[in-house]
């Protein structure tokens, strides 16, 4: 251990242009099916340096790697990764550091891909972030129905050799819900409770699992820090765009003939990634960034689109999580909103008053639009339902869904309109498009044992 | 120092004490959940608002110092 090379030294010079520049990062080398094993992630990324502090008490120069490299959350808040760090050392105890793969988000697959498929690139990362920190523990969490996900950080865990000192490695099966895999939610669960949402503060960086302070990383995140830690800013920078670099992962669904997970760069053209994707097979409504608190943006717009946060703030969308969902014209947008509204409401833990109360109410007003049985002043109602749900819940989910049904009676207006009027149309009879729950359309089969 | 009402909304059954005790800053919506205006108490109002968390029933109102 002593003679890891330690990231003390300068950056290293810029690795060969080839491995510099190109995609995919991540992603390189995937697997078809399957996990990759140690010993081929070794001679694809190398060793990982060592991430220790030069001293005790002093910060790891790690996290100002981080900072420079300007990496930010891939969980879908995009926090400035090397804060949170910051946030996890200069707070009192011995911390914990927790890899987040319960992806509730049924449109997203990208984390249960790389505990998958690529879960010693997710393990590097977890174990730099814990070095860095001096944690003692590190906890993987994979949500219950990613049952093959589950399995293979299980036997990576198990391939790869224990040094002396590093954090103890366990897994945990969080359960499947659509806010299981929030912060407190999930320090609740590995606390004993229930993966319901708590009251902050304290936050989980002050306060979290067994009260110490506690770092929760997106899966992908803690991959990139895989890389980061191995080629360094500079090279990381390379691409992207300034304010948002490097690359990303999305999860692409809708009328397309290989939906799926894809590396993208930040600031690439949707056209871009739909050709990746081999095109659409069908015309597309409106894509809808960011999973269901995210925001719909209509298909006129789709050609000019960029994948960039910068790009995206002026139709109020952001790429969050990487979800890019496809709606194809042949679905009726009012009836999916619908579905999906009562699907949300349904995922409130029910805690909150305004939660449980304003999502059945909204849901139940969507439906009565979509069924042409609402009273002429529904969409008023719904605003005002809005008004009183918003920032009222202890975690996000009230405020994402709020989002989410009024993003799409801006951007179906007419298509809502119509239905208000004259009821169901043709379209109401197309098979649901949208996913509920786990299975998300190209999601790997996966059922039978749950832990 | 300033200091604020808060609710914590999972502790919260809507008993609708602290809108009777603090109706300056403590209004109920449709279904009887406090809505609170966070705007700093201070002097009576403090008082108030003190009286209002200590009455109510579930302990879910409180009167938070600012944090820093």
């Amino acid at each position: 251990m002593s003679n890891a090379p330690s990231l003390m030294a300068a950056e290293p010079a810029l690795p060969e242009p080839d491995v510099a520049a190109s995609l995919p990062r991540l992603l390189t080398g995937i697997p078809g099916h399957g996990a990759m094993s140690l010993d081929e992630h070794l001679s694809i990324h190398g060793l990982a340096p060592s991430a220790r502090p030069r001293r005790r008490r002093e910060e790891s120069p790690l996290i100002a790697r981080i900072e420079r490299a300007g990496l930010r959350g891939r969980g879908g808040a995009s926090f400035p990764t090397a804060r949170k760090l910051r946030a996890v050392a200069s707070s009192r105890g011995r911390p914990v550091v927790v890899v987040n793969a319960a992806e509730g988000e049924p449109a997203s697959l990208k984390d249960r891909t790389l505990t998958h498929s690529l879960p010693h690139l997710v393990l590097d990362g977890g174990e730099l972030a814990a070095q860095a920190l001096g944690a003692e523990e590190l906890i993987v969490c994979v949500c219950e129905s990613a049952l093959a996900s589950a399995e293979s950080v299980e036997a990576a865990i198990a391939e790869r050799p224990r040094q002396r000192g590093a954090a103890q490695v366990r897994l945990v099966v969080v359960p499947d819900h659509y806010v299981a895999g929030q912060e407190s939610a999930l320090v609740n669960y590995l606390n004993g409770g229930s993966a319901k949402p708590t009251f902050t503060p304290p936050m989980p960086f002050e306060q979290g699992v067994r009260r110490r302070p506690t770092l929760i990383n997106n899966a992908e995140t803690l991959a990139h820090i895989a890389l980061i830690a191995r080629h360094g800013s500079q090279w990381f920078r390379r691409l992207g765009t300034a304010p948002q670099p490097g690359s990303t992962l999305v999860t692409l669904s809708g009328p397309v003939p290989h939906p799926g997970v894809y590396e993208i760069e930040h600031g690439c053209s949707l056209s871009s990634l739909l050709g990746a994707a081999g095109g659409t097979t069908a015309g597309v409504s409106a894509v809808l960034l960011g999973g269901y608190a995210g925001t719909w943006i209509d298909g006129e717009l789709l050609r000019g689109l960029t994948l960039s946060d910068e790009h995206l703030a002026p139709h109020g969308a952001a790429v969050g999580a990487g979800v890019v969902l496809l709606l194809s014209e042949a679905a009726c947008p009012v009836a999916e909103t619908a579905r999906v509204a009562q699907w949300l409401a349904g995922q409130s833990t029910r805690q909150c008053g305004p939660c449980v109360n304003g999502l059945d109410a909204l849901a139940g007003t969507v439906k009565e639009i979509a069924g042409g049985v609402a009273q002429a002043n529904a969409t008023q109602r719904i605003a005002r339902l809005a008004a009183l749900v918003r920032r009222r819940g202890a975690c996000g989910h009230p405020d994402g869904t709020v989002n989410f049904i009024l993003s799409a009676l801006e951007t179906f207006a007419p298509a809502f309109a119509d239905h208000a009027r004259h009821g169901p149309c043709d379209a109401c009879m197309h098979p649901a498009e949208l996913p509920l729950g786990v299975s998300a359309p190209g999601a790997p089969r996966e059922r039978g044992r749950v832990r | 120092m300033s200091h604020r009402v808060r609710v914590n909304p999972i502790m919260c059954e809507a008993h609708g004490m602290c809108a009777e005790l603090l109706p300056e800053r403590i209004t109920l919506d449709e279904w009887g959940y406090p809505m609170i205006d966070s705007e700093p108490l201070s002097g009576t109002l403090l008082d108030h608002a003190r009286r209002a968390a200590q009455a109510c029933p579930t302990f879910a109102l409180l009167v938070e110092r600012e944090r820093p």
